[in-house]
């Protein structure tokens, strides 16, 4: 999933300073999951914006919520329709895709990050996600044990470790395990060790020229089964 | 027929000594211009680092540059961190172009560890696809497949970790890097004989020179930080103690001993085709090393 953080309550409060009429939409999936943007955390942030005016006494901003189920799908959009005309900006809690679906979808309004997007990750434990993909397009899971080097080796290399490791830890960071090791160990363990010993080239960007769009082809089923 | 007199040297079956010389932080290099010319008829070739960990500094083809003037043999350290593959493939024309031939070819300590950790990490190649780069480049082409008009010719090396707490993946990429076509290796600092006996034992099997990089250590404040701080390096406990049994002021002299002890078993036990001092900012001690272990080189 999507891993987001929310932004600081200043920062938040910054950018709606302009604005009277702030819609807080929140988004089901991935901000739901890793708690940065759920219809819990528009509650919250409802409240604590509105606790934060009260105190302060300078603004008079009106707030109206709204969750949906996923901020980056068109027919999801469709919901807020009726909401926009009644108000002057939309903070989304949705990551930046949802941000940018709501910003393509309604052109004539204006519409605020209230989240960081961080990374595609797993939870770990309670409040605590860790990141596992990069998205590079060449998935090489397959020879690396299921361990991704790209995203979890710091420099993000394809030969094997560097040699700043100690203890099986990162020299960028000593909680960070090193990712080369944990590949290491692990094809070791399934017999794997001979898919470290190829060479792998360089990696090909061209996979990933910014921004991305993907075409898929519809493959009719048995198509390649010879 | 050998690149430079250092590829001639690595090949003429005689010990070979490297030392490296950091580049300033700042346009004023009169130090290192010190240092080279301190160095330079004492050893066979001078390392210039490539903003040793991650610390901006004066460029090492710069330094390389400032080597060659003094008449000194110059080893670029480059590193894959800071450049892509464009910028990589034109210093290297760049270098060769000023008779700079001999690269050690690594992938470069983390951003995280240096001075300006908001930078964006390159790391467009590792040190593995960097050899097989300028492999490439000797056979005509650029790694995009395009015609070179002047085929550059280089002597390459790499490192190795022999006394890496998990030595066996270590190993793996030590023999990606000799089929991608390294022709020496200068090992990371080595603190136990022993290590470096089982390690050349393993690699006298391929064909390539192993110069043991010696780490000169001023005191235990300083192996303890290194231990704490510089990517890799671990200090064994034995040589801290041994650091910290001398009185205050001493340590620099002990550190002297240290290493002139170590190079002298190695030269000794015929262990390693040569040495690389790394004197970590502290240049102006090699000679003394070199003296005290009684290593001469005989500069052609």
């Amino acid at each position: 999933m999507i891993v987001a953080e929310q932004k600081p309550l200043p920062e938040i409060r910054r950018m709606i300073s302009p604005y009277d009429r702030v819609l807080i939409v929140g988004c089901g999936t991935c901000m739901t999951v890793c708690d940065a943007g759920g219809e819990r955390e528009v509650a919250f942030l409802h409240d604590a914006l509105r606790m934060a005016q009260s105190k302060d006494g300078k603004e008079t901003h009106h707030f109206l919520e709204a969750t949906l189920k996923r901020q980056c799908e068109p027919e999801f959009l469709q919901m807020l329709v009726d909401k926009t005309s009644d108000v002057d900006v939309i903070l989304s809690l949705g990551c930046g895709i949802g941000v940018q679906a709501i910003a393509e979808r309604f052109p004539d309004t204006p519409v605020l990050p209230g989240v960081n997007t961080c990374f595609m990750g797993i939870s770990r434990e309670q409040g605590v996600w860790d990141e596992r993909c990069a998205a590079c397009g060449e998935c090489r899971l397959e020879d690396t044990a299921g361990i991704c080097p790209v995203t979890r080796c710091t420099k993000g290399i394809l030969n094997g470790p560097c040699a700043g490791a100690k203890n099986g830890k990162c020299e960028a960071n000593k909680d960070m395990d090193c990712a080369w090791i944990l590949i290491y160990k692990r094809l070791e363990r399934l017999g794997q060790l001979e898919r470290m010993r190829r060479y792998y080239p360089m990696r090909n960007f061209r996979a990933v020229p910014r921004p991305r769009r993907l075409v898929k082809t519809p493959v009719a089923i048995g198509e390649d089964n010879g | 027929m050998a690149n430079s007199l250092f590829e001639e040297k690595l090949y003429s079956g005689e010990f070979v000594v490297t030392t490296e010389v950091g580049p300033p932080k700042g346009a004023d290099v009169s130090e290192m211009v010190h240092h080279i010319d301190v160095l330079k008829d004492k050893v066979d070739a001078i390392n210039v680092t490539d903003h040793q960990s991650s610390v901006m500094r004066f460029p090492s083809l710069g330094g390389c540059l400032i080597v060659k003037e003094l008449g000194g043999e110059p080893i670029l350290q480059m590193t894959c961190r800071d450049r892509n593959r464009l910028a990589l493939q034109a210093d290297l024309l760049l270098a060769y172009s000023r008779s700079i031939v001999n690269v050690l070819c690594l992938t470069g300590d983390s951003i995280d560890v240096g001075d300006h950790r908001d930078a964006k990490p390159v790391f467009d190649s590792d040190s593995v696809q960097l050899l097989k780069m300028i492999r490439t480049m000797e056979s005509g082409k650029d790694i995009g497949g395009n015609d070179l008009k002047g085929i550059p010719k280089f002597c390459l090396g790499a490192s190795v970790h022999p006394e890496a707490d998990l030595i066996e993946p270590q190993l793996i990429k030590f023999e990606k890097k000799v089929a991608a076509g390294a022709q020496f290796f200068q090992t990371q600092g080595i603190f136990e004989v022993a290590s470096l006996r089982r390690f050349m034992q393993y690699a006298s099997q391929f064909d390539i020179k192993v110069l043991a990089g010696i780490i000169v250590l001023a005191s235990a404040r300083m192996a303890k930080y290194m231990n704490d701080n510089v990517p890799g390096i671990i200090v064994p406990q034995t040589t801290i103690d041994e650091l910290a049994s001398v009185e205050k002021g001493k340590g620099r002299q002990k550190g002297i001993d240290i290493a002139a002890r170590l190079i002298r078993t190695i030269k000794e036990e015929n262990l390693s085709h040569g040495i690389h001092i790394m004197a970590v900012g502290n240049e102006s001690v090699v000679p003394d090393i070199l003296e005290a272990a009684e290593v001469e080189v005989a500069r052609y």
